[in-house]
């Protein structure tokens, strides 16, 4: 890839993660640490094509390591993010916006 | 299946992320969130079967996901909120173990890349392998599995002298192109282990959230360096976003905690300060449960403020029901969340939710901290550094300058505690000697059960 591309994909990557974090209530602070600990999982396409054109045995193996690793990064991450979010309801409709922004 | 569908859908994982993510950070919306997030995954997982690059390997590398998959799955689903904070750190460390093992693939395979990807590779991998072994150790640690902390003589020294090793290990490995050992790979990788090892075996308990975090900035790191070196903008973007997301998260939790994230990573909690207590005024006085009943029942105006220790106590769901039996009496109840409050900022919120407790009543330090000079009653229950005034009067103090709840302004303090020693952290609390305070001594979900049951009789 061209390195100029790489380069304008990192800065508005970085950008993005940084403006949806920043105005986020603490609330929800450790939710969101364990949403994005989720959204790492991607890692788990990384590992199943690292593991697909493995060479050897050796890199077989890691491969394999690898795709389990990430396999439970992204599950593991999505369950405990989901249980703690259905914990968030409201007493009142009404105030329900009010811990927003 | 054409290169073009893949990439559209790993657009489309990518979009769904970045929306996720942000859905995620109200908590209106914050479920959707989430879901859209697992959308977004199972579609980039599922067509990167049909990746050119993936050629065998297909029926192990689905035994692979139903393994990992199987084993997050059972033990996300049983473990106890209180446990939440180091299931994010095992869940993490997995994260970094993976994309360090991607990185150890590419690497062996000695394809000649360019310099830029080369070095993507070789500091993704030191990345991700520190991730690994020092989000295991945060684990370990608060799972009880390995206790206290572990300090020796010129032990920042060492952990630098053991950084610039492995630093040389990869720079020489980036600068030989295809040409590097085998062995001087292997050893890159376990001095990279050995490292987050060595990082995190000093830092204390109280400062696990933080560092947790920062290995979940790190983790999106590396998962965004190697997908750059695969040339997956999935992987770029996702991991890029956490990268930066989870390094604002850090700084936001060591803000709180008042601590700069360099004195949690490189000194020891309570070096600053003087170890002795400064001269503390007055007496505990005690209360019972039944005054403590009556002062709450016929208050304007209560503000509980929980801690670790109502959690661990599992005394939540019992203040929620006292919490209920004040509002049909009339009572104002509002619940004060110190954002350090619980293992991480936010857990306390968790915890409460968990219990029934609506989102609506719970308030965090800056909404709340005004109110409390016109609140009858403060409870304070498990809860003992994020109250004590003397963050606020005392320079010697360890805890000196961070922000606490007022609770202290309040008519009347009444503090749930089990014993009359000091706090998690050793520190006297001030509070606790004021003339407004009370002391009612018990086990949180004892103490809980008895008000419930006295203001029922009322």
């Amino acid at each position: 890839m061209e390195g100029f591309v790489a380069l304008y994909i990192f800065m508005l990557a970085a950008v993005t993660g940084y403006e949806i974090i920043s105005k986020v209530p603490v609330i929800l602070h450790t939710p969101l640490m364990s949403g994005s600990n989720f959204i790492h999982g991607i890692v788990l396409v990384g590992a199943m094509v690292a593991m697909g054109h493995a060479e050897t045995t050796t890199q077989t193996v890691i491969g394999f390591i690898a795709v389990v690793l990430a396999a439970g990064n992204a599950v593991g991450g999505y369950v405990v993010t989901e249980r703690m979010l259905e914990m968030f309801k409201s007493s009142n409709s009404n105030n329900k916006d009010k811990k927003e922004g | 299946m054409p290169d073009l569908v893949i990439q559209a859908t790993y657009f489309l994982g990518a979009l769904l992320f970045i929306l996720g993510l942000k859905q995620m950070s109200s908590p209106v919306t914050a479920r959707r969130g989430i879901v859209w997030a697992g959308v977004g995954m199972v579609l980039a997982t599922l067509i990167t079967y049909f990746h050119h690059e993936i050629n065998h390997n297909y029926i192990l590398m689905t035994v692979a996901i139903a393994i990992g998959g199987i084993i997050a799955y059972v033990s996300g689903k049983k473990v106890a909120m209180t446990d939440m904070p180091q299931m994010i750190a095992l869940y993490n460390g997995m994260g970094g173990g993976a994309a360090a093992a991607i990185a150890a693939v590419v690497l062996i395979q000695q394809q000649p890349m360019s310099l830029t990807v080369q070095t993507l590779a070789v500091v993704g991998a030191l990345i991700g392998t520190v991730a690994f072994s020092g989000s295991l150790i945060a684990f370990f640690k608060l799972q009880g599995i390995m206790k206290g902390v572990i300090r020796f003589p010129m032990q920042q020294w060492m952990n630098a002298l053991v950084f610039v090793i492995t630093l040389t290990f990869g720079l020489a490995i980036i600068l030989s192109g295809t040409q590097y050992e085998m062995s001087s790979l292997a050893i890159f990788f376990v001095l990279a282990l050995v490292f987050g090892v060595l990082m995190t075996v000093p830092i204390g308990g109280a400062d696990m959230p933080v560092v947790i975090s920062l290995y979940n900035a790190l983790t999106g790191l590396a998962v965004g360096f190697e997908g750059f070196v695969l040339e997956n903008p999935a992987m770029m973007i996702a991991g890029i976003v956490v990268g930066s997301a989870g390094t604002l998260l850090t700084q936001l939790m060591a803000k709180a905690m008042n601590r700069p994230i360099t004195n949690v990573l490189f000194s020891n909690f309570g070096d600053g300060g003087s170890g002795e207590s400064s001269d503390v005024s007055g007496s505990m006085k005690e209360i019972d449960s039944t005054d403590v009943a009556v002062m709450m029942a016929f208050a304007e105006k209560v503000i509980v403020i929980p801690g670790y220790g109502m959690a661990v106590a599992q005394a939540q769901h019992k203040v929620w029901e006292m919490t209920k039996q004040l509002q049909e009496r009339g009572v104002s109840v509002k619940f004060a969340i110190h954002p350090v409050a619980g293992r991480m900022p936010g857990h306390m919120n968790v915890l409460l939710a968990e219990a029934g407790v609506p989102y609506d009543i719970i308030y965090d330090l800056d909404e709340i901290n005004d109110e409390f000079a016109t609140t009858d009653v403060v409870l304070v229950i498990g809860a003992n550094d994020v109250v004590n005034p003397a963050a606020r009067t005392d320079a010697n103090s360890p805890i000196y300058g961070m922000p606490i709840l007022n609770a202290d302004y309040a008519k009347n303090v009444i503090v749930v505690k089990r014993g009359k020693g000091a706090g998690f952290s050793g520190i006297e609390n001030h509070l606790f000697f004021a003339d407004n305070t009370r002391m009612l001594y018990g086990d949180g979900q004892a103490v809980a059960s008895e008000l419930v049951s006295n203001i029922k009789e009322l």
